[in-house]
Protein backbone atom coordinates (compact mmCIF):
# COMPACT_ATOMS: atom_id res chain seq x y z
CA UNK A 1 0.00 0.00 0.00
CA UNK A 2 1.24 3.34 -1.01
CA UNK A 3 2.22 5.47 1.95
CA UNK A 4 1.27 9.28 1.73
CA UNK A 5 2.27 10.27 5.16
CA UNK A 6 4.57 9.09 7.60
CA UNK A 7 5.31 11.13 11.22
CA UNK A 8 8.29 9.46 13.27
CA UNK A 9 8.83 10.54 17.16
CA UNK A 10 7.44 14.33 15.84
CA UNK A 11 8.05 16.57 19.33
CA UNK A 12 7.38 19.95 19.08
CA UNK A 13 7.95 22.13 22.05
CA UNK A 14 6.63 25.57 22.60
CA UNK A 15 8.56 27.24 25.67
CA UNK A 16 7.77 24.49 28.76
CA UNK A 17 4.57 23.29 27.37
CA UNK A 18 5.30 20.72 24.82
CA UNK A 19 2.37 20.66 22.46
CA UNK A 20 3.24 16.96 20.51
CA UNK A 21 5.11 13.94 22.38
CA UNK A 22 7.34 11.82 20.46
CA UNK A 23 4.55 11.28 18.15
CA UNK A 24 4.38 8.33 14.98
CA UNK A 25 1.70 6.85 12.76
CA UNK A 26 1.54 6.83 8.80
CA UNK A 27 -1.45 7.64 6.58
CA UNK A 28 -1.96 4.89 3.40
CA UNK A 29 -3.97 5.80 0.48
CA UNK A 30 -7.47 5.82 0.17
CA UNK A 31 -8.69 5.63 3.62
CA UNK A 32 -10.68 8.57 5.78
CA UNK A 33 -8.53 9.01 8.88
CA UNK A 34 -9.22 11.08 12.11
CA UNK A 35 -7.51 12.49 14.41
CA UNK A 36 -9.19 12.51 17.52
CA UNK A 37 -8.48 14.39 21.03
CA UNK A 38 -9.41 17.02 23.70
CA UNK A 39 -8.84 20.96 22.41
CA UNK A 40 -4.96 21.78 23.25
CA UNK A 41 -4.03 18.05 22.19
CA UNK A 42 -1.74 18.64 20.04
CA UNK A 43 -3.79 18.18 16.86
CA UNK A 44 -3.21 21.69 14.94
CA UNK A 45 0.24 21.57 15.82
CA UNK A 46 0.45 18.06 14.19
CA UNK A 47 -1.25 18.90 11.00
CA UNK A 48 0.79 22.77 11.33
CA UNK A 49 4.14 20.86 11.71
CA UNK A 50 3.68 18.31 8.30
CA UNK A 51 2.65 21.21 6.84
CA UNK A 52 5.24 23.63 7.00
CA UNK A 53 3.96 26.37 8.91
CA UNK A 54 5.11 25.14 12.44
CA UNK A 55 8.78 24.19 13.09
CA UNK A 56 9.20 20.66 15.10
CA UNK A 57 11.43 20.54 17.59
CA UNK A 58 12.89 17.14 16.95
CA UNK A 59 11.64 14.06 15.03
CA UNK A 60 10.74 13.59 11.54
CA UNK A 61 8.18 13.38 8.77
CA UNK A 62 8.02 12.49 5.41
CA UNK A 63 5.42 13.00 2.57
CA UNK A 64 4.74 10.32 0.03
CA UNK A 65 7.81 7.84 1.10
CA UNK A 66 10.15 11.05 0.72
CA UNK A 67 10.44 10.79 -3.06
CA UNK A 68 9.68 14.98 -3.07
CA UNK A 69 10.27 17.81 -0.92
CA UNK A 70 8.02 19.02 1.91
CA UNK A 71 7.46 21.64 -1.07
CA UNK A 72 6.45 20.30 -3.85
CA UNK A 73 4.19 17.63 -1.60
CA UNK A 74 2.46 20.63 -0.55
CA UNK A 75 0.97 20.83 -4.27
CA UNK A 76 -0.70 17.68 -4.10
CA UNK A 77 -2.32 18.26 -0.79
CA UNK A 78 -5.01 20.45 -0.04
CA UNK A 79 -5.41 21.58 3.38
CA UNK A 80 -8.13 23.91 5.50
CA UNK A 81 -6.37 24.80 9.13
CA UNK A 82 -8.89 26.09 11.95
CA UNK A 83 -10.20 29.27 10.40
CA UNK A 84 -10.93 29.84 6.69
CA UNK A 85 -8.35 32.33 5.81
CA UNK A 86 -8.95 34.47 2.40
CA UNK A 87 -8.38 37.94 1.33
CA UNK A 88 -11.73 39.26 2.74
CA UNK A 89 -11.61 42.32 0.21
CA UNK A 90 -11.10 39.77 -2.88
CA UNK A 91 -14.34 37.66 -4.01
CA UNK A 92 -14.78 33.79 -3.89
CA UNK A 93 -13.93 33.31 -7.30
CA UNK A 94 -10.02 36.03 -6.97
CA UNK A 95 -9.53 34.23 -4.09
CA UNK A 96 -9.80 31.02 -5.89
CA UNK A 97 -7.86 32.59 -8.63
CA UNK A 98 -4.99 33.35 -6.31
CA UNK A 99 -4.93 30.19 -4.97
CA UNK A 100 -4.69 28.59 -8.39
CA UNK A 101 -1.69 30.31 -9.39
CA UNK A 102 0.29 29.18 -6.08
CA UNK A 103 -0.84 25.85 -6.46
CA UNK A 104 0.07 26.42 -10.88
CA UNK A 105 -3.35 25.00 -11.36
CA UNK A 106 -5.30 26.00 -14.32
CA UNK A 107 -8.36 28.62 -13.95
CA UNK A 108 -10.90 26.24 -15.48
CA UNK A 109 -10.94 24.36 -11.97
CA UNK A 110 -12.77 27.22 -9.75
CA UNK A 111 -15.81 26.60 -11.85
CA UNK A 112 -15.79 22.55 -11.23
CA UNK A 113 -14.95 22.84 -7.41
CA UNK A 114 -17.51 25.97 -6.62
CA UNK A 115 -20.47 23.42 -7.94
CA UNK A 116 -19.31 20.67 -5.60
CA UNK A 117 -19.18 22.64 -2.12
CA UNK A 118 -22.53 24.64 -3.95
CA UNK A 119 -21.04 28.01 -4.12
CA UNK A 120 -21.30 29.04 -7.85
CA UNK A 121 -23.95 31.29 -7.87
CA UNK A 122 -22.19 33.29 -4.77
CA UNK A 123 -18.80 33.55 -6.95
CA UNK A 124 -18.59 37.73 -7.39
CA UNK A 125 -19.57 38.04 -3.50
CA UNK A 126 -16.73 39.41 -1.55
CA UNK A 127 -15.24 36.58 1.26
CA UNK A 128 -15.92 38.80 3.94
CA UNK A 129 -19.84 39.14 3.48
CA UNK A 130 -19.82 34.98 3.56
CA UNK A 131 -21.39 33.19 6.42
CA UNK A 132 -19.24 31.23 8.67
CA UNK A 133 -20.81 27.86 6.34
CA UNK A 134 -19.87 29.24 3.24
CA UNK A 135 -16.34 30.07 4.32
CA UNK A 136 -15.90 27.00 5.34
CA UNK A 137 -17.06 25.57 2.29
CA UNK A 138 -14.80 27.72 -0.35
CA UNK A 139 -11.88 27.00 2.05
CA UNK A 140 -12.92 22.86 1.14
CA UNK A 141 -13.08 24.65 -2.63
CA UNK A 142 -10.25 25.78 -2.77
CA UNK A 143 -8.07 22.80 -0.90
CA UNK A 144 -9.96 20.47 -3.82
CA UNK A 145 -8.51 22.82 -6.48
CA UNK A 146 -5.16 20.68 -7.17
CA UNK A 147 -7.33 17.47 -6.98
CA UNK A 148 -5.09 16.54 -3.98
CA UNK A 149 -4.30 13.20 -3.22
CA UNK A 150 -5.00 13.89 0.54
CA UNK A 151 -7.23 16.28 1.74
CA UNK A 152 -6.41 17.87 5.51
CA UNK A 153 -9.54 19.14 7.60
CA UNK A 154 -8.89 20.79 10.86
CA UNK A 155 -12.12 21.03 12.37
CA UNK A 156 -14.02 21.56 9.33
CA UNK A 157 -17.32 22.05 11.57
CA UNK A 158 -16.55 23.63 14.51
CA UNK A 159 -18.81 27.26 15.10
CA UNK A 160 -21.42 25.65 12.52
CA UNK A 161 -24.72 25.10 12.97
CA UNK A 162 -26.72 22.00 12.23
CA UNK A 163 -27.42 22.67 9.21
CA UNK A 164 -23.80 23.77 7.91
CA UNK A 165 -22.30 20.59 9.93
CA UNK A 166 -24.67 18.29 7.49
CA UNK A 167 -23.64 20.22 4.49
CA UNK A 168 -20.18 19.97 5.24
CA UNK A 169 -20.09 16.22 6.32
CA UNK A 170 -21.96 15.05 3.03
CA UNK A 171 -19.55 16.82 1.38
CA UNK A 172 -16.58 15.40 2.93
CA UNK A 173 -18.14 11.93 2.16
CA UNK A 174 -18.94 12.50 -1.87
CA UNK A 175 -14.81 13.68 -1.63
CA UNK A 176 -14.29 10.40 0.08
CA UNK A 177 -16.58 8.34 -1.93
CA UNK A 178 -14.40 9.27 -4.73
CA UNK A 179 -11.31 7.47 -2.80
CA UNK A 180 -9.53 11.10 -2.00
CA UNK A 181 -7.30 10.00 1.16
CA UNK A 182 -8.67 12.38 3.95
CA UNK A 183 -7.26 13.43 6.94
CA UNK A 184 -10.03 14.55 9.50
CA UNK A 185 -8.60 16.49 12.78
CA UNK A 186 -11.80 16.78 15.38
CA UNK A 187 -12.64 16.68 18.78
CA UNK A 188 -16.16 15.80 17.87
CA UNK A 189 -16.30 11.70 18.97
CA UNK A 190 -19.27 11.18 15.96
CA UNK A 191 -17.71 12.95 13.64
CA UNK A 192 -14.78 10.67 13.62
CA UNK A 193 -17.34 7.86 13.75
CA UNK A 194 -19.27 9.14 10.92
CA UNK A 195 -17.03 9.45 8.42
CA UNK A 196 -13.62 8.03 9.06
CA UNK A 197 -12.05 4.63 9.16
CA UNK A 198 -8.82 4.98 11.25
CA UNK A 199 -8.03 7.19 13.89
CA UNK A 200 -5.48 8.54 15.75
CA UNK A 201 -6.44 9.43 19.10
CA UNK A 202 -4.33 12.03 20.99
CA UNK A 203 -4.34 13.69 24.59
CA UNK A 204 -1.72 16.51 25.57
CA UNK A 205 0.10 15.41 23.07
CA UNK A 206 0.70 11.78 23.12
CA UNK A 207 -0.63 8.91 21.19
CA UNK A 208 -2.75 7.07 23.07
CA UNK A 209 -4.56 4.90 20.22
CA UNK A 210 -4.05 4.61 16.56
CA UNK A 211 -6.10 1.85 14.31
CA UNK A 212 -9.28 1.11 12.98
CA UNK A 213 -12.02 3.30 14.31
CA UNK A 214 -14.41 -0.28 14.95
CA UNK A 215 -10.97 -1.91 16.51
CA UNK A 216 -11.27 0.89 18.88
CA UNK A 217 -14.21 -0.02 20.32
CA UNK A 218 -12.42 -3.57 20.50
CA UNK A 219 -15.27 -4.93 23.47
CA UNK A 220 -17.66 -7.42 22.55
CA UNK A 221 -20.12 -5.62 25.26
CA UNK A 222 -21.04 -6.99 28.82
CA UNK A 223 -23.59 -8.73 30.68
CA UNK A 224 -25.56 -7.27 33.68
CA UNK A 225 -27.10 -9.66 35.94
CA UNK A 226 -28.61 -10.58 39.13
CA UNK A 227 -29.48 -14.09 40.41
CA UNK A 228 -29.60 -15.44 43.84
CA UNK A 229 -27.03 -17.72 44.38
CA UNK A 230 -23.85 -14.85 43.07
CA UNK A 231 -20.73 -16.78 44.30
CA UNK A 232 -21.60 -20.20 42.17
CA UNK A 233 -22.27 -17.64 39.39
CA UNK A 234 -19.33 -15.95 39.91
CA UNK A 235 -17.10 -18.94 39.95
CA UNK A 236 -18.89 -20.43 36.54
CA UNK A 237 -18.07 -16.69 34.98
CA UNK A 238 -14.70 -17.31 36.19
CA UNK A 239 -14.13 -20.98 34.66
CA UNK A 240 -15.39 -19.82 31.31
CA UNK A 241 -13.38 -18.75 28.45
CA UNK A 242 -15.59 -16.24 27.42
CA UNK A 243 -15.12 -13.65 30.31
CA UNK A 244 -12.00 -11.61 30.77
CA UNK A 245 -13.31 -9.10 33.59
CA UNK A 246 -16.04 -9.48 36.40
CA UNK A 247 -17.28 -7.01 38.82
CA UNK A 248 -19.50 -6.79 41.45
CA UNK A 249 -21.17 -4.38 42.66
CA UNK A 250 -23.87 -4.32 45.24
CA UNK A 251 -25.72 -7.41 43.60
CA UNK A 252 -25.07 -6.67 40.66
CA UNK A 253 -22.13 -8.95 38.51
CA UNK A 254 -21.06 -7.06 35.09
CA UNK A 255 -19.22 -9.87 33.31
CA UNK A 256 -17.22 -8.53 29.98
CA UNK A 257 -16.85 -10.70 27.19
CA UNK A 258 -14.05 -11.85 25.27
CA UNK A 259 -15.89 -13.02 22.40
CA UNK A 260 -18.95 -12.40 20.51
CA UNK A 261 -21.73 -14.30 22.42
CA UNK A 262 -25.65 -13.40 22.38
CA UNK A 263 -27.97 -12.87 25.63
CA UNK A 264 -29.70 -16.14 25.14
CA UNK A 265 -27.30 -18.04 24.56
CA UNK A 266 -25.21 -16.53 27.88
CA UNK A 267 -29.08 -17.25 29.48
CA UNK A 268 -29.47 -20.76 28.31
CA UNK A 269 -26.12 -21.51 29.49
CA UNK A 270 -26.33 -20.26 33.41
CA UNK A 271 -29.81 -21.92 33.48
CA UNK A 272 -27.69 -25.04 32.26
CA UNK A 273 -25.60 -24.77 34.77
CA UNK A 274 -28.68 -24.26 37.81
CA UNK A 275 -28.69 -20.28 37.77
CA UNK A 276 -31.61 -18.54 37.14
CA UNK A 277 -31.14 -15.01 36.06
CA UNK A 278 -33.72 -12.55 37.66
CA UNK A 279 -32.30 -9.44 35.47
CA UNK A 280 -29.99 -9.78 32.33
CA UNK A 281 -29.00 -7.12 30.18
CA UNK A 282 -26.76 -6.93 27.42
CA UNK A 283 -24.72 -3.81 26.63
CA UNK A 284 -21.77 -2.69 24.60
CA UNK A 285 -19.22 0.22 26.03
CA UNK A 286 -20.16 3.59 23.94
CA UNK A 287 -17.62 5.26 21.88
CA UNK A 288 -17.72 8.12 24.01
CA UNK A 289 -16.99 6.21 27.18
CA UNK A 290 -14.08 4.54 25.24
CA UNK A 291 -12.75 7.79 24.13
CA UNK A 292 -13.42 9.02 27.96
CA UNK A 293 -11.40 6.28 29.31
CA UNK A 294 -8.84 6.64 26.74
CA UNK A 295 -8.58 10.66 27.36
CA UNK A 296 -9.43 10.84 30.88
CA UNK A 297 -6.98 11.98 33.35
CA UNK B 1 9.25 35.31 -11.28
CA UNK B 2 5.93 36.00 -13.40
CA UNK B 3 4.51 33.89 -11.11
CA UNK B 4 4.81 35.24 -8.23
CA UNK B 5 4.40 39.06 -9.64
CA UNK B 6 0.79 38.24 -10.99
CA UNK B 7 0.27 36.62 -7.21
CA UNK B 8 0.91 39.62 -5.67
CA UNK B 9 -0.91 42.12 -8.19
CA UNK B 10 -4.01 39.97 -7.98
CA UNK B 11 -3.56 40.51 -3.87
CA UNK B 12 -2.81 44.54 -4.52
CA UNK B 13 -5.39 45.62 -7.19
CA UNK B 14 -7.91 43.95 -5.94
CA UNK B 15 -7.53 46.06 -2.33
CA UNK B 16 -9.45 49.12 -2.75
CA UNK B 17 -7.45 50.66 -0.40
CA UNK B 18 -3.63 49.76 -1.65
CA UNK B 19 -5.55 50.44 -5.63
CA UNK B 20 -6.23 53.94 -4.06
CA UNK B 21 -2.79 54.96 -2.92
CA UNK B 22 -0.53 53.49 -5.85
CA UNK B 23 -3.23 55.23 -8.19
CA UNK B 24 -2.57 58.73 -6.10
CA UNK B 25 1.44 58.10 -5.75
CA UNK B 26 1.66 58.12 -9.48
CA UNK B 27 -0.59 61.50 -9.81
CA UNK B 28 1.88 63.08 -7.07
CA UNK B 29 4.56 62.20 -9.14
CA UNK B 30 3.18 63.70 -12.09
CA UNK B 31 2.19 66.96 -10.13
CA UNK B 32 5.81 67.10 -9.86
CA UNK B 33 5.23 69.44 -13.59
CA UNK B 34 2.53 71.40 -11.42
CA UNK B 35 6.12 73.15 -10.30
CA UNK B 36 5.98 74.63 -13.57
CA UNK B 37 3.07 76.23 -13.10
CA UNK B 38 4.38 78.65 -9.56
CA UNK B 39 4.81 81.94 -10.89
CA UNK B 40 3.94 85.07 -8.88
CA UNK B 41 2.63 88.24 -10.09
CA UNK B 42 2.80 90.79 -7.67
CA UNK B 43 2.90 94.51 -9.03
CA UNK B 44 6.89 95.15 -9.84
CA UNK B 45 7.80 91.40 -8.60
CA UNK B 46 7.67 89.11 -11.38
CA UNK B 47 8.72 85.07 -9.97
CA UNK B 48 8.41 82.22 -12.41
CA UNK B 49 9.74 79.08 -11.32
CA UNK B 50 10.12 77.35 -14.03
CA UNK B 51 12.63 80.02 -15.20
CA UNK B 52 14.94 79.83 -12.07
CA UNK B 53 16.78 77.18 -13.65
CA UNK B 54 15.19 74.10 -11.68
CA UNK B 55 14.22 72.72 -14.83
CA UNK B 56 17.65 72.81 -16.45
CA UNK B 57 19.84 69.68 -17.54
CA UNK B 58 21.14 68.26 -15.79
CA UNK B 59 20.15 69.68 -12.64
CA UNK B 60 16.43 68.72 -13.43
CA UNK B 61 17.58 65.11 -12.78
CA UNK B 62 18.53 65.83 -9.33
CA UNK B 63 16.10 68.07 -8.72
CA UNK B 64 13.04 65.81 -9.60
CA UNK B 65 14.17 62.64 -7.74
CA UNK B 66 14.65 64.46 -4.93
CA UNK B 67 11.65 66.12 -5.03
CA UNK B 68 9.65 62.94 -5.89
CA UNK B 69 11.33 60.97 -3.46
CA UNK B 70 9.04 62.74 -0.72
CA UNK B 71 6.11 60.56 -2.12
CA UNK B 72 7.38 56.83 -1.98
CA UNK B 73 5.68 57.63 1.79
CA UNK B 74 2.84 56.97 0.07
CA UNK B 75 3.73 53.57 -1.34
CA UNK B 76 5.60 52.64 1.68
CA UNK B 77 2.22 52.30 3.51
CA UNK B 78 1.04 50.20 0.74
CA UNK B 79 4.20 48.19 1.70
CA UNK B 80 3.60 47.88 4.87
CA UNK B 81 -0.09 46.83 4.69
CA UNK B 82 0.32 44.31 2.11
CA UNK B 83 2.69 42.41 4.30
CA UNK B 84 1.18 43.06 7.68
CA UNK B 85 -1.82 42.30 6.52
CA UNK B 86 -1.29 38.25 5.71
CA UNK B 87 -0.71 38.44 9.06
CA UNK B 88 -3.64 39.38 10.14
CA UNK B 89 -5.98 37.81 7.59
CA UNK B 90 -3.85 34.92 8.65
CA UNK B 91 -3.32 34.76 4.78
CA UNK B 92 0.41 33.81 5.13
CA UNK B 93 -0.53 30.64 6.83
CA UNK B 94 -2.68 29.54 3.72
CA UNK B 95 -0.54 30.34 1.04
CA UNK B 96 2.12 28.28 2.95
CA UNK B 97 0.16 25.81 3.39
CA UNK B 98 -1.01 25.84 -0.33
CA UNK B 99 2.67 25.37 -1.33
CA UNK B 100 3.95 29.24 -1.44
CA UNK B 101 7.47 28.27 0.06
CA UNK B 102 8.86 30.61 2.86
CA UNK B 103 11.03 32.27 0.49
CA UNK B 104 8.88 32.58 -2.36
CA UNK B 105 6.72 34.49 -0.37
CA UNK B 106 9.39 37.14 0.88
CA UNK B 107 10.79 36.92 -2.70
CA UNK B 108 7.46 37.98 -4.03
CA UNK B 109 6.91 40.91 -1.66
CA UNK B 110 11.04 41.79 -2.78
CA UNK B 111 9.76 41.48 -6.43
CA UNK B 112 6.71 43.91 -5.61
CA UNK B 113 9.60 46.16 -4.44
CA UNK B 114 11.54 46.02 -7.16
CA UNK B 115 8.71 46.83 -9.61
CA UNK B 116 7.80 49.40 -7.25
CA UNK B 117 10.84 51.40 -7.88
CA UNK B 118 11.20 50.40 -11.25
CA UNK B 119 8.35 52.17 -12.33
CA UNK B 120 8.74 54.97 -10.16
CA UNK B 121 12.27 55.80 -11.24
CA UNK B 122 10.86 55.01 -15.44
CA UNK B 123 8.48 57.38 -14.32
CA UNK B 124 10.19 60.18 -12.67
CA UNK B 125 12.58 60.24 -15.87
CA UNK B 126 10.12 60.49 -18.51
CA UNK B 127 8.33 63.46 -16.46
CA UNK B 128 11.36 65.12 -15.59
CA UNK B 129 12.41 64.47 -19.74
CA UNK B 130 9.31 66.11 -20.77
CA UNK B 131 9.45 69.05 -18.65
CA UNK B 132 12.60 69.34 -19.64
CA UNK B 133 12.54 69.73 -23.23
CA UNK B 134 9.80 72.54 -22.35
CA UNK B 135 11.79 74.71 -20.00
CA UNK B 136 15.83 73.72 -19.94
CA UNK B 137 18.20 76.21 -21.59
CA UNK B 138 20.59 73.66 -22.59
CA UNK B 139 19.72 70.79 -24.78
CA UNK B 140 22.50 69.50 -26.43
CA UNK B 141 22.00 65.31 -25.64
CA UNK B 142 25.39 65.46 -23.58
CA UNK B 143 24.14 67.67 -21.34
CA UNK B 144 20.36 65.96 -21.49
CA UNK B 145 22.05 62.35 -20.52
CA UNK B 146 24.34 63.64 -18.44
CA UNK B 147 24.41 63.01 -14.35
CA UNK B 148 22.15 60.25 -14.86
CA UNK B 149 23.34 58.56 -11.55
CA UNK B 150 20.57 60.62 -9.61
CA UNK B 151 18.04 58.43 -11.60
CA UNK B 152 19.77 54.88 -9.92
CA UNK B 153 20.35 56.44 -7.10
CA UNK B 154 16.46 57.41 -6.70
CA UNK B 155 15.74 53.60 -7.30
CA UNK B 156 18.29 51.89 -5.09
CA UNK B 157 16.95 54.74 -2.60
CA UNK B 158 13.22 53.16 -3.07
CA UNK B 159 14.53 49.83 -3.04
CA UNK B 160 16.09 49.87 0.25
CA UNK B 161 13.35 52.41 1.95
CA UNK B 162 10.74 49.68 0.53
CA UNK B 163 12.68 46.66 1.58
CA UNK B 164 12.84 48.57 5.39
CA UNK B 165 9.18 48.61 5.27
CA UNK B 166 8.89 44.98 4.31
CA UNK B 167 10.82 44.19 6.84
CA UNK B 168 8.94 46.43 9.97
CA UNK B 169 5.90 44.59 8.37
CA UNK B 170 6.87 41.14 8.74
CA UNK B 171 8.63 41.94 11.51
CA UNK B 172 5.72 44.04 13.81
CA UNK B 173 3.21 42.38 11.89
CA UNK B 174 0.24 45.08 12.08
CA UNK B 175 0.65 48.08 9.84
CA UNK B 176 0.06 50.92 11.98
CA UNK B 177 2.49 49.55 14.40
CA UNK B 178 4.83 48.84 11.65
CA UNK B 179 4.80 52.47 10.28
CA UNK B 180 4.60 54.18 13.81
CA UNK B 181 7.91 51.84 14.55
CA UNK B 182 9.27 53.22 10.93
CA UNK B 183 9.20 57.21 12.34
CA UNK B 184 10.20 56.23 16.27
CA UNK B 185 13.30 54.40 14.20
CA UNK B 186 13.82 58.38 12.10
CA UNK B 187 13.88 60.13 15.70
CA UNK B 188 16.50 57.49 17.23
CA UNK B 189 18.63 58.20 14.08
CA UNK B 190 18.36 61.58 15.01
CA UNK B 191 19.19 60.96 18.89
CA UNK B 192 21.77 58.76 18.18
CA UNK B 193 23.36 61.38 15.57
CA UNK B 194 23.00 64.21 17.94
CA UNK B 195 24.76 62.15 20.96
CA UNK B 196 27.64 61.52 18.84
CA UNK B 197 27.89 64.64 17.65
CA UNK B 198 27.53 66.35 21.17
CA UNK B 199 30.36 64.22 22.48
CA UNK B 200 32.93 64.59 19.20
CA UNK B 201 32.54 66.52 16.48
CA UNK B 202 30.13 66.88 12.93
CA UNK B 203 32.25 65.49 10.71
CA UNK B 204 32.83 62.15 13.11
CA UNK B 205 28.80 62.06 13.51
CA UNK B 206 28.25 62.16 9.52
CA UNK B 207 30.85 59.71 8.73
CA UNK B 208 28.90 57.44 11.38
CA UNK B 209 25.65 58.23 10.86
CA UNK B 210 26.17 57.74 7.67
CA UNK B 211 26.18 53.61 8.67
CA UNK B 212 22.37 54.42 9.94
CA UNK B 213 19.92 52.53 7.31
CA UNK B 214 17.60 55.94 6.86
CA UNK B 215 20.57 58.34 7.14
CA UNK B 216 22.08 56.26 4.40
CA UNK B 217 19.34 56.39 2.57
CA UNK B 218 18.77 59.92 2.71
CA UNK B 219 22.55 60.16 1.71
CA UNK B 220 22.05 58.83 -1.67
CA UNK B 221 20.40 61.97 -3.23
CA UNK B 222 21.35 65.55 -1.16
CA UNK B 223 19.18 68.67 -1.29
CA UNK B 224 19.38 70.38 -4.45
CA UNK B 225 18.31 73.42 -3.14
CA UNK B 226 21.78 75.24 -2.35
CA UNK B 227 22.63 74.53 -6.03
CA UNK B 228 20.07 76.58 -7.46
CA UNK B 229 22.17 79.68 -9.07
CA UNK B 230 19.24 82.00 -7.47
CA UNK B 231 20.26 80.83 -3.67
CA UNK B 232 23.71 80.84 -4.64
CA UNK B 233 23.04 84.43 -5.43
CA UNK B 234 21.97 85.36 -2.46
CA UNK B 235 23.92 83.77 -0.11
CA UNK B 236 26.68 85.23 -1.91
CA UNK B 237 25.21 88.59 -0.90
CA UNK B 238 25.03 87.50 2.67
CA UNK B 239 28.26 86.53 2.30
CA UNK B 240 27.80 83.06 2.60
CA UNK B 241 30.09 80.88 0.29
CA UNK B 242 27.95 77.31 -0.09
CA UNK B 243 30.03 74.64 -1.80
CA UNK B 244 28.72 71.23 -1.04
CA UNK B 245 29.47 67.78 -2.07
CA UNK B 246 26.26 66.96 -4.04
CA UNK B 247 27.20 63.81 -6.23
CA UNK B 248 26.16 60.25 -5.36
CA UNK B 249 28.57 58.27 -3.80
CA UNK B 250 29.28 54.82 -4.25
CA UNK B 251 29.56 54.28 -0.89
CA UNK B 252 26.67 55.33 -0.36
CA UNK B 253 25.19 52.90 -2.81
CA UNK B 254 27.22 50.13 -1.29
CA UNK B 255 25.46 50.91 2.46
CA UNK B 256 22.01 51.31 1.29
CA UNK B 257 22.41 47.79 -0.97
CA UNK B 258 23.65 46.41 2.03
CA UNK B 259 20.63 47.15 4.35
CA UNK B 260 18.72 46.05 1.81
CA UNK B 261 19.81 42.48 1.60
CA UNK B 262 20.06 42.40 4.97
CA UNK B 263 16.47 43.58 5.65
CA UNK B 264 15.43 41.03 2.94
CA UNK B 265 17.46 38.46 4.31
CA UNK B 266 15.89 38.90 7.92
CA UNK B 267 12.35 39.11 6.79
CA UNK B 268 13.04 35.54 5.59
CA UNK B 269 14.98 34.06 8.43
CA UNK B 270 11.91 35.55 10.55
CA UNK B 271 9.63 33.81 8.50
CA UNK B 272 11.44 30.62 9.21
CA UNK B 273 12.28 30.71 12.46
CA UNK B 274 7.84 31.64 13.78
CA UNK B 275 5.62 29.30 14.11
CA UNK B 276 2.77 30.68 12.27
Amino acid sequence: METILNIRNLTKKFGYLTAVKDLSFSIEKGNVYGILGPNGSGKSTTLGIVLNVVNKTKGSFEWFDGKVTTHDALKKVGAIIERPNFYPYMSAEKNLDLVCKIKGVPREKIQEKLEVVGLYDRKDSKFKNYSLGMKQRLAIASALLNDPEILILDEPTNGLDPQGIHQIREIIKKIASNGTTILLASHLLDEVEKVCTHVVVLRKGEKLYSGRVDQMVASHGFFELRCKDRDKALSLLRESHAFKDLKEENSTITAFLNEPMEAEAFNKLMFDNGIILSHLVKRKESLEEQFLTLTGD
Amino acid sequence: MLRLLQIESIKLWNNRASKFLIVAYFVLLLSIALIAAVRFDIGPVKFHLAEQGIFNFPYIWHFNTYVAAFFKLFLAIVIVSMTANEYSNKTIKQNLIDGLSKWEFIYSKFLTVLSFAAISTVFVFTVSLILGLFYSDFNEMSIIFSDLQYLLAFFIKLVSFFSFCLFLGILVKRSAFALGFLFLWQILEGLFYMVIRWQSDGATAASISQFFPLDAMSNLIKEPWTRLSAVKTVAGQIGEDISRDYAVHWYSIAIALAWTALFIYWSYALLKRRDL
